[in-house]
């Protein structure tokens, strides 16, 4: 398929839709639809909390691109390792996190993730090989590789998922790492999630290039463009990098076309964009193209959503229970 | 006269040193359309353009290296990195180059730019977003760093930074950009390397940076009341150092106070306290010298850990009080 973006045309990978869905069960997909829902129905929570004042600081929201999140996260296996962005409470929800801590953490709460010291931009599971959503554009990257020689070193085949957004595909650290982590064949998937907006600079802007997998040429490895919109697709591409990976044959860098449908963080007034490109991406809903794949009823979806929001409820009613951290706590945890 | 908030006085600086200097221009993330992270640049591509209100990607170093390689080469770019922590990004092309550059070329170059920042905690962005890093910068021979706390002084000091032919680090901090306060409308400097005895007082001198001397001054305020008297001096500039008003005062009072939000260890704090023991005031101090500064941790996402991370007026008024009522 053809994705247009401005005036570019995208070629881009194109999954045989068929085949999957005849190779992933019908139930396995209804599975991925409850977790974007779930992660949409997070995100939407976040933002009204937020509305209410009862949230201090800031927050990414990742609405329109719950496909990125889910399809990526699917196509790993337990024990898989997860670095990610500071939009990250998709990747988190869809690595298979508690959103009760989740919720906890974002609120601040001594039961949280991160026991309320982190928040929303460093939500992390480490237990669950989730090390880490990242405050600092970039930040991750350079880690990747960390993680890839250590995964080398002791022989394993797991591999390390590393997300970033496309701003930071121009920071010095997306050169260092990528270009280390071919050299040395490091099992790593980097997954660009292009959203095509660093904030209010424009991916067309921001790059002399149509498609940042372009890049990956100048690192020897294989470089790929999905439609990140495309739940299957990420699946697909991250699949076939994290199987390369496994294999010993080094990393790739696939690079998934979104759309971030709120605004960069909470202050952003979005001056930079057009409304009418805010609903043509809209349209293009990737909850909504999943269902349809499914052969999904409005009122099936419905469903499916009412189910989701009712589970991030629980999740607030677990969040406003829990206690506060205790000032007398305030030195723990800076060193080991 | 008319009061502005510090984020306009920012604002009005820059335009009005843009208007009367061609070789002025601004480069850095969001600053256009976008008006700036905190507003500082809004409106200002319209008024210059994209020419010299130049967005760049997300690259901290490039930001940096295009202020040091435009201004060797005759004009004067304002950098600005979005939050203070980034400038970690920032740091070889800032020590490494800009701040040396001069004195390894035998002082036949000039380097002169600013690059603004906003530093410090408050806004509940945690551990990344929050960071007060100004020592590092005080650390570095060939860098000036400046702090102002007030709209009058960051809308001069800001004009004077410009001017000036070295790199200027100019931090600013997220609390102070809605502060009012009384600004001229035309052009004016406020000197580089002068501290400034913001309020008169006999009985405990305080020396604040940044956001800790509007909180010295309420607390001040509530000192006022029980009978003590503070005086507290802001260095406005952290690099190069006026001592003298800080000395000065000290002999009035013969106790100190040392306010900074960053970390203790190391801080700001601790180059005043030696000055202050290097000198002839040190025999008229009447008890030890304190600091009060931010604690040894990370900036933590919860708001009421948050609040206690950082000094807060109870803790300055506490601090004084207990320093002005020590008997000799
Ligand atoms: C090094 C650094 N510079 C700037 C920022 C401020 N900032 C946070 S997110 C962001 C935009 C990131 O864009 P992108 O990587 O595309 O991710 P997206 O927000 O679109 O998901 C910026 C400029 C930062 N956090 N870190
Ligand atoms: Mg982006």
């Amino acid at each position: 398929m053809d994705l247009a973006l401005g005036s570019l045309h995208v070629q881009t990978h194109q999954p045989d839709h068929t085949l999957l869905m005849a190779e992933l069960d019908k139930d396995r997909l209804r599975r991925w639809l409850s977790l974007m829902s779930l992660i949409r129905a997070f995100e939407e929570k976040a933002e009204d909390l937020f509305s209410r004042g009862l949230v201090h600081g800031t927050m990414h929201l990742s609405i329109g691109q719950e496909a990125v999140a889910v399809g990526a996260s699917s196509a790993l296996r337990e024990g898989d390792y997860l670095l990610n962005h500071h939009r990250g409470h998709g990747h988190c929800l869809a690595w298979g996190s508690d959103v009760d801590l989740m919720m906890a953490e974002f609120l601040g709460k001594e039961t949280g993730y991160c026991r309320g010291r982190g928040g929303s931009m460093h939500i992390a599971n480490v237990e669950k090989n989730n090390l880490g959503a990242n405050g600092i554009v970039g930040g991750g990257l350079p880690i990747s590789v960390g993680v890839g020689l250590s995964i080398k070193m002791r022989g394993t085949d797991q591999v390390c998922l590393t997300i970033f957004g496309d701003g930071a595909a121009n920071t010095g650290a997306f050169n260092e790492s990528l270009n280390m982590a071919s050299i040395w064949d490091l099992p790593v998937v980097y997954l660009c999630e292009n959203n095509q907006y660093a904030m209010s600079m424009p991916a067309q802007k921001a790059f002399k290039i149509p498609t940042i997998s372009l890049r990956a040429a100048a690192y020897g490895m294989p470089g790929v463009t999905v439609d990140g919109n495309d739940v299957l697709a990420v699946y697909d591409a991250v699949r076939q990098a994290a199987q390369r990976a496994r294999r010993g044959e080094g990393p790739t860098l696939v690079e998934a076309i979104t759309y971030r449908w709120r605004g960069h963080s909470k202050s952003d007034r979005q001056l930079y964009r057009t409304r009418d490109e805010i609903k043509e991406w809209q349209a293009r809903d990737p909850i909504r193209r999943l269902a349809r794949l499914l052969d999904m009823e409005d009122d099936e979806l419905d469903e499916v959503a009412r189910q989701a929001r009712a589970r991030i409820e629980e999740a607030v009613a677990f969040a406003n229970a829990s206690p506060e951290p205790d000032v007398s706590t305030i030195l723990e945890g800076v060193y080991a | 006269m008319r009061e502005i908030t510090y984020v306009e006085a920012v604002r009005e600086a820059l335009s009005q040193k843009m208007s009367q200097d061609p070789t002025v221009f601004l480069i850095g993330e969001d600053l256009g359309v976008y008006g700036g992270a905190f507003g500082a640049t809004a409106g200002l591509i319209q008024q210059f353009g994209d020419l010299r209100v130049i967005d760049t990607p997300i690259s901290e170093a490039g930001i940096v290296g295009a202020c040091i390689g435009a201004a060797l080469t005759g004009f004067r770019p304002v950098g600005e990195i979005q939050f203070m922590d980034f400038v970690t990004l920032s740091m070889e092309q800032l020590v490494l180059q800009a701040a040396k550059i001069r004195f390894m070329f035998g002082g036949k170059a000039r380097v002169p730019f600013v690059l603004r920042m906003p530093a410090g905690s408050g806004t509940g962005a945690a551990a990344q977003h929050s960071e007060s890093l100004e020592n590092w910068f005080v650390h570095v021979p060939g860098l000036k760093v400046v702090m102002p706390s007030t709209p009058y002084d960051v809308k001069g000091l800001l004009i004077a930074s410009i001017e000036d032919d070295n790199p200027v680090i100019f931090v600013e901090h997220k609390l102070l950009y809605k502060v009012k306060g009384p600004v001229p409308e035309e052009m004016y400097r406020v000197p580089l390397g002068k501290s400034h005895v913001v309020r008169p007082g006999r009985d405990v001198t305080i020396v604040a940076t940044s956001i800790m001397v509007q909180r010295s001054l309420q607390a001040a305020e509530q000192l006022a009341k029980e009978g003590i008297e503070a005086e507290i001096v802001d260095p406005r500039t952290l690099r190069p150092l006026d001592d003298e008003p800080i000395l000065d005062s000290v002999v009035k009072t013969g106790k100190v106070l040392i306010v900074h939000e960053a970390v203790k260890m190391s801080g700001f704090g601790a180059e005043v306290a030696a000055r202050i023991a290097e000198s002839a005031a040190f025999d008229y101090l009447e008890a030890p010298i304190r600091r009060l500064a931010g604690l040894e941790i990370p900036i933590p996402y919860n708001r009421t850990l948050e609040y206690h991370a950082v000094p807060q007026v109870e803790n300055i008024v506490a601090e004084a009080r207990a320093l002005a009522q020590l008997k000799v």
